[in-house]
C-alpha cells in the first residue's frame, strides 16, 4: 500500500462507494435444489457456533448451511459494518449489533435493515425483558433487531492467585468485601502487596470505567437525547475510580481485546476481571481447557450493571431474508438462549429463558452458580439510556484511561483528551 | 518503439493520404487504453474526491451531501490532530528513510563484489519487500509486544528495562519506521546495486592506481555515478512516507494511530475521519491536501536535484 498510490486509491474506494449505490445483484448462487446458504456475521464471541446450535440447526434443516464470520472487536466490526452498508455490498444475511450501536442505527440507518415484521417475527422480541425490544423499535413501530442476550455484571477471580496471596476465595465472603467500587480497590491493594512482581490486580481501567458507568441508567446522554458524558455523575465517579487503580497500580495495563489481552488470560497476569456473562465465554475461549477450575465468579460492587448484549438484524440487501428471519428466530427462541447460558454464559434476554437458568452452576468456574449471580444483577439493572454517540463515547474513555496507565498522563490531561477526541468524531 | 515505427512508415509511401492518417493516428490508439483507464480510475476520483470535500457527506447517510465550500479545508488547518498526523509522518518518514536508503546503499556496494551464491543474496533482498505488509506488520507488531514480546524479552536478558513500544511516542514510531525498514531496504539495495553496474569498472580501475582505497573508491567513484539512481529513491521514497498506511494502521489494529495518536501518520487521520468517524467530505479535503503536499514535495526533490546536477557541472 506504500508506494501504490494511497491517495488514489482511498479517494477512489470512497468515490465508489458514494456514486455505486449498488445493490448485490439479486441473484443467488444457491442452486434450485433448494440448499441455502445462511452467512451471519458477528463481533466478540456470541457462541452460537461453540455452543453447536448451527449444527443443531443444520440437522434439523438439512437445505440450509449456515456459515459464520467473526470479528473480536466490536469497534472494528462496527467500522466494517458501516462500509459495507454504505457501498451496500459484501454484508451477511445476519448483522450482529451491539447495543451501544443501536440508537446510531436507529436514527441514521434505519431504511438500510428490512423490519423484521415483514419477514413474519413481529412479535419476535416480545418475550423478552421489556427495555430490549424497546431499544431496536423505530418511532414508526418498524423492529429492526431481534434481542439475543444482555450482559448483567460480575467479578470473574483467579482462586489459585487469590489462594496463593492468601486472600479469601469464598463468593460469599469476596462479594462482601467488595460490595462497594471503594472495597474492590481495597481488596486489590491488598493483593498486589503480598501476590509478588509481575502480578497485578485486574486487566485495565477500561474494564473497571465500563462495568462501573454500566451501573447508572444515565451514562452518555439523557432521556432527551442530550448528551451529558462530560457532567454525568455515573462518569465522573467511574473515572475517579479508574484513575485510583492506576495510581494504586492494580491495572496490567492490557488494552481490552487485543492479542496480549488475551494471551494474558492464561498467564495469570491479572486476578480479577470485571465480567458481564457474555465474557464467560470469552474466558473459556482464552484460557482453553488448562484454565478450568482455576476461574471462579461472585457478584461485583454495587450487585448490578449491563455492560453490553446484543441483536441480530437482516440489512436490505440480504440474499436470504426469509432463511434468515427463520434462523433468528430459532437462534433466540426461549429454548436455545437456555442452551447458550448454560454452554457460554451468554446471559438469556427471555424473560422464559432466565426463569429456566436460575440453579444453573458452571463447573468450569468452580461451579459457581452463575444463574443466581447474573440473574439478581440483571434483576436490579437499570434500563439503560441508549445515546447515538454511545460507542464513539466509550471508545474515547477507555482510549484515554489508556493513556493514563500506559504513558503515565495525569487524569485530568486524559479527560481533556477524551474530551478533544470526542469533539473530533462528532463536531462538524 | 510503435512510436517510431509508426512515424516512418508515411514517409515511405507518400501516395497514400488515408494511409498516412491512420498511420499518424495509430500512436494514439497504442496510448488509448492508459488514458482511459487512467481518465476512470485515475483522474476522475481525483476530481470527484474534490468535488466531496466541498460537501458535508456522512457514511451513514451518503445520499445527503451539503455544501460547505472550504469548511472542510479550514476546519482542517485548525485541528490540532491534523498538525500532530502531519508532525508524525514527518519523523516517521526521516526515521524510517534515512536509515534505510544508507544501509541499502551500503549492501548494494557489498553485492557489487565478486561474491559466491550472489544471486542468492540478490533475491534474499527482495523477500522482505515480496511479504505483505499485513503478515509483515502482525509478526513486528508480535515482536514488540510489550510483556510476552521477543525484543523486550532479549532486553530483559542483557538487563535493561521493557519498553511500551506501542505506547511510547518515539518508541512506537520506532517500531512503525522499522517495520519499513525492514521491507524497503531491499528494494532499495537492488535499484542502486542496477546503477552500480552501470558505473564503468575503468573509473575503478585507475582510482584503484591512483592509490585510492575502498572507502575512497565508494566516496569518489560510486556514490557521484549513482547520483540519479539516489535521487530516485530518494523522491520515491518521499511520496512513499507521505502516503504511510498499513504498517501503522496494523501496528496496534486501531485508525488512531495509538492512544495518544502518537504514530497517527496522515493516511491514517484520513482513513480515521473517513472510516471510523464516517465524515466522507473531511477525509476526501485531507486526500487532497496530501496530494498536493506530494506535488509540492516531489517538485522540491526535482528541484534540489536539478540544482545540484547544475552546480556539478
Amino acid at each position: 500500500m506504500r508506494r501504490s498510490a494511497a491517495v488514489l486509491g482511498s479517494t477512489a474506494l470512497a468515490a465508489t462507494l458514494l456514486l455505486t449505490a449498488c445493490g448485490s445483484s439479486a441473484g443467488s448462487a444457491d442452486a434450485a435444489d433448494g440448499k441455502v446458504t445462511i452467512t451471519v456475521d458477528l463481533f466478540g464471541t456470541f457462541g452460537f457456533k461453540e455452543s453447536g446450535l448451527y449444527e443443531e440447526y443444520m440437522k434439523l434443516h438439512p437445505n440450509v448451511t449456515v456459515k459464520q464470520t467473526d470479528t473480536q472487536d466490536e469497534g472494528q466490526y462496527w467500522q466494517a459494518l458501516q462500509a459495507k452498508l454504505a457501498g451496500g455490498g459484501g454484508l451477511a444475511d445476519i448483522q450482529g449489533l451491539e447495543v451501544g450501536r443501536v440508537a446510531s442505527v436507529l436514527q441514521k440507518q434505519a431504511d438500510k435493515f428490512t423490519d423484521l415484521k415483514t419477514l413474519g417475527l413481529g412479535s419476535v422480541n416480545d418475550e423478552l425483558v421489556p427495555w430490549k425490544g424497546a431499544a431496536v423499535k423505530t418511532a414508526d413501530g418498524r423492529v429492526l433487531g431481534a434481542g439475543t442476550d444482555i450482559g448483567p455484571e460480575a467479578i470473574c477471580y483467579r482462586t489459585d492467585l487469590f489462594k496463593a496471596a492468601g486472600l479469601p476465595t469464598d463468593r460469599t465472603e469476596l462479594a462482601q468485601r467488595w460490595s462497594t467500587w471503594q472495597g474492590y480497590l481495597d481488596l486489590g491493594k491488598q493483593y498486589v502487596a503480598t501476590a509478588g512482581a509481575g502480578n497485578t490486580w485486574t486487566d485495565s481501567a477500561a474494564g473497571l470505567f465500563t462495568a462501573e458507568v454500566g451501573q447508572q441508567k444515565v451514562r452518555y446522554a439523557d432521556e432527551s437525547g442530550k448528551p451529558v458524558f462530560d457532567s454525568s455523575q455515573a462518569v465522573r465517579t467511574a473515572w475517579a475510580d479508574a484513575g485510583r487503580l492506576v495510581a494504586d497500580g492494580l491495572s496490567a495495563k492490557l488494552p481490552q481485546w487485543t492479542p496480549e489481552w488475551n494471551k494474558a488470560f492464561s498467564t495469570g497476569k491479572f486476578a480479577t476481571l470485571s465480567c458481564p456473562a457474555w465474557m464467560l465465554g470469552y474466558i473459556k475461549g482464552q484460557a482453553g481447557e488448562a484454565g478450568s477450575g482455576s476461574w471462579d465468579i461472585a457478584p461485583g460492587p454495587g450487585r448490578t450493571g449491563n455492560w453490553g448484549g446484543s441483536y441480530l438484524t437482516v440489512p436490505r440487501t440480504a440474499k436470504h431474508p426469509k432463511e434468515a428471519a427463520a434462523l433468528i428466530a430459532w437462534l433466540t427462541a426461549k429454548e436455545q438462549q437456555t442452551t447458550l447460558f448454560r454452554k457460554q454464559g451468554s446471559f438469556p434476554s427471555s424473560t422464559g429463558a432466565q426463569a429456566a437458568i436460575k440453579d444453573v452452576t458452571d463447573p468450569y468456574f468452580n461451579n459457581a452458580p452463575i444463574g443466581r449471580i447474573f440473574s439478581e444483577s440483571a434483576a436490579a439493572m437499570p434500563a439503560q439510556v441508549l445515546g447515538v454517540d454511545d460507542g464513539v463515547i466509550g471508545k474515547a474513555f477507555t482510549d484515554a484511561l489508556g493513556e493514563v496507565e500506559r504513558t503515565g498522563t495525569a487524569p485530568d490531561a486524559a479527560w481533556k483528551h477524551a474530551m478533544d477526541n470526542i469533539a473530533k468524531a462528532n463536531g462538524n | 518503439m510503435a512510436i517510431t515505427s509508426a512515424a516512418r512508415l508515411p514517409a515511405a509511401d507518400p501516395a497514400k493520404p488515408r494511409a498516412r492518417r491512420a498511420g499518424r493516428l495509430a500512436p494514439y490508439g497504442f496510448l488509448a487504453p492508459f488514458f482511459v483507464l487512467f481518465a476512470a480510475f485515475g483522474l476522475f476520483p481525483l476530481l470527484y474526491t474534490a468535488y466531496v470535500s466541498l460537501h458535508r457527506v456522512e457514511l451513514q447517510t451518503t445520499d445527503r451531501m451539503d455544501w460547505v465550500g472550504a469548511q472542510n479545508y479550514t476546519r482542517l488547518l485548525a485541528d490540532p490532530f491534523f498538525w500532530n498526523a502531519l508532525r508524525n509522518t514527518f519523523t516517521i518518514g526521516v526515521v524510517s528513510t534515512v536509515p534505510q536508503l544508507l544501509m541499502a546503499l551500503g549492501l548494494a556496494h557489498l553485492l557489487n563484489y565478486r561474491l559466491r551464491g550472489r544471486s542468492f543474496y540478490r533475491v534474499a533482498m527482495l523477500m522482505p519487500y515480496a511479504t505483505s505488509v499485513a503478515a509483515a506488520t502482525l509478526v513486528f507488531a508480535q515482536l514488540f509486544g510489550r510483556d510476552y514480546g521477543l525484543i523486550n524479552w532479549v532486553l530483559g536478558q542483557v538487563g535493561l528495562s521493557p519498553v511500551d513500544w506501542q505506547a511510547g511516542t518515539w518508541a512506537s514510531q520506532f517500531g512503525v519506521s522499522a517495520i519499513v525498514t525492514w521491507r524497503w531496504t531491499g528494494y532499495n539495495a537492488l535499484i542502486y546495486l542496477a546503477g552500480m553496474q552501470a558505473i564503468p569498472g575503468e573509473l575503478y580501475e585507475s582510482a584503484a592506481v591512483d592509490g585510492a582505497s575502498r572507502w575512497q573508491q565508494f566516496r569518489h567513484v560510486t556514490v557521484p555515478g549513482l547520483r540519479p539512481t539516489i535521487v530516485f529513491t530518494v523522491v520515491v521514497s518521499t511520496i512513499g512516507a507521505t502516503q504511510l498506511f498499513g504498517e501503522p494502521l496494523l501496528y496496534e489494529g486501531n485508525a488512531g494511530g495509538g492512544i495518544s495518536h502518537q504514530y497517527q501518520t496522515l493516511g491514517l487521520y484520513l482513513y480515521e475521519q473517513g472510516w471510523s468517524f464516517f465524515h466522507l467530505g473531511r477525509a476526501a479535503a485531507v486526500a487532497w491536501v496530501m496530494f498536493l503536499l506530494i506535488v509540492v514535495l516531489a517538485l522540491l526533490n526535482a528541484a534540489i536535484a536539478a540544482r545540484r546536477n547544475r552546480t556539478d557541472r
